[in-house]
């Protein structure tokens, strides 16, 4: 808070806290884009009720909730990761922030079982079983596919993300005392988590 | 202000105890679909799904440690989708 420190900051060329509200607006986009979505499927349900409750019980609940349970925990690694780097405890971080890959390559493993399991019933957009079924399975389906593929496409880039800034833990670029962009990844890592606590209610638990 | 923020290091252990609570919430809410509540079952998901992501927004994503400032604006956001929700189905409930 003393004026030296302050010199410091200004030595770096450095803007912590504007990174930071910088990620945070791109993450308001991202909650208004899935917001969208989220509104599209409210309104179909709520005109289609029986339709979706059909459709609904062909997907795996179990599969849902251990896909939820993966990201949930995932979610605290890459968050602890955070603490050990300002423990200075670079092994710990890098530990956790590998852990935090492998459960989301855990869920996306889960995803292509859940997705081809679905593809090989033919329930995908444009197959022969869903022009036959009604329209509000039609909807269910389309929506299922375009807000879990885009939440995967999420978990994707995410995951990149993380590999990038494991990276430059390993170069010692991330430090105890600079590692804005280590918060960054777990504030994006947290929203993809934050969108599939609505997404596995929403189509998984339909009664 | 900067050293404030970045000095506050959240222990281990909280992370551990919002997980648990988080995983417990989860399956309460798979419980519930079995139970036959009617239109309370979606209620009931839709709270409990609330109440977790409080839970990371708080939590995991650092605003209860945060400059009050990133909180007001997620509030914001959240409000504004919101509004835009209940406008949409007064249009779809009373056309």
């Amino acid at each position: 808070m003393d004026m030296n420190d302050h010199q410091v900051h200004i030595d770096e060329h450095r803007d912590d806290e504007g990174a930071k509200t910088g990620m945070w607006i791109f993450i308001f986009t991202e909650l208004l884009l899935f917001g969208g979505l989220f509104i599209a499927y409210s309104v179909y349900r709520y005109l289609n009720p029986l339709a979706f409750h059909l459709a609904a019980e062909e997907l795996d609940t179990t599969l849902g909730t251990i896909n939820t349970v993966i990201l949930l925990v995932s979610s605290m690694t890459i968050a602890m990761s955070i603490s050990a780097m300002q423990y200075k405890n670079k092994k710990l971080t890098l530990i956790f922030m590998t852990i935090t890959l492998l459960l989301a390559l855990a869920f996306m493993v889960n995803k292509y079982f859940e997705w081809s399991g679905k593809i090989s019933h033919g329930i995908y957009p444009g197959s022969m079983t869903l022009q036959e079924a009604s329209r509000g399975e039609l909807l269910f389906f389309g929506l299922y596919y375009a807000m879990t593929g885009l939440h995967a496409l999420h978990i994707v880039i995410g995951m990149a993300f993380i590999g990038y800034v494991m990276h430059l833990v390993i170069k010692n670029e991330v430090q105890h005392d600079n590692f804005a962009i280590l918060e960054n990844s777990g504030l994006y890592w947290h929203l993809v988590d934050l969108i599939w606590i609505f997404l596995f209610p929403l189509f998984y638990l339909i009664t | 202000m900067e050293k404030d923020q970045h000095t506050h290091i959240v222990k281990y252990k909280t992370y551990l105890y919002v997980l648990i609570a988080l995983l417990i919430m989860t399956f309460i809410s798979v419980a519930v679909t079995g139970i036959d509540l009617g239109p309370y079952t979606v209620t009931a998901a839709l709270l409990l799904a609330s109440f977790k992501s409080i839970l990371v927004l708080l939590i995991f994503m650092h605003l209860k440690f945060d400059k009050k400032f990133y909180g007001i604006m997620v509030a914001s956001v959240f409000l504004l989708l919101a509004c835009v929700i209940v406008i949409t189905f007064m249009d779809y409930l009373y056309r």
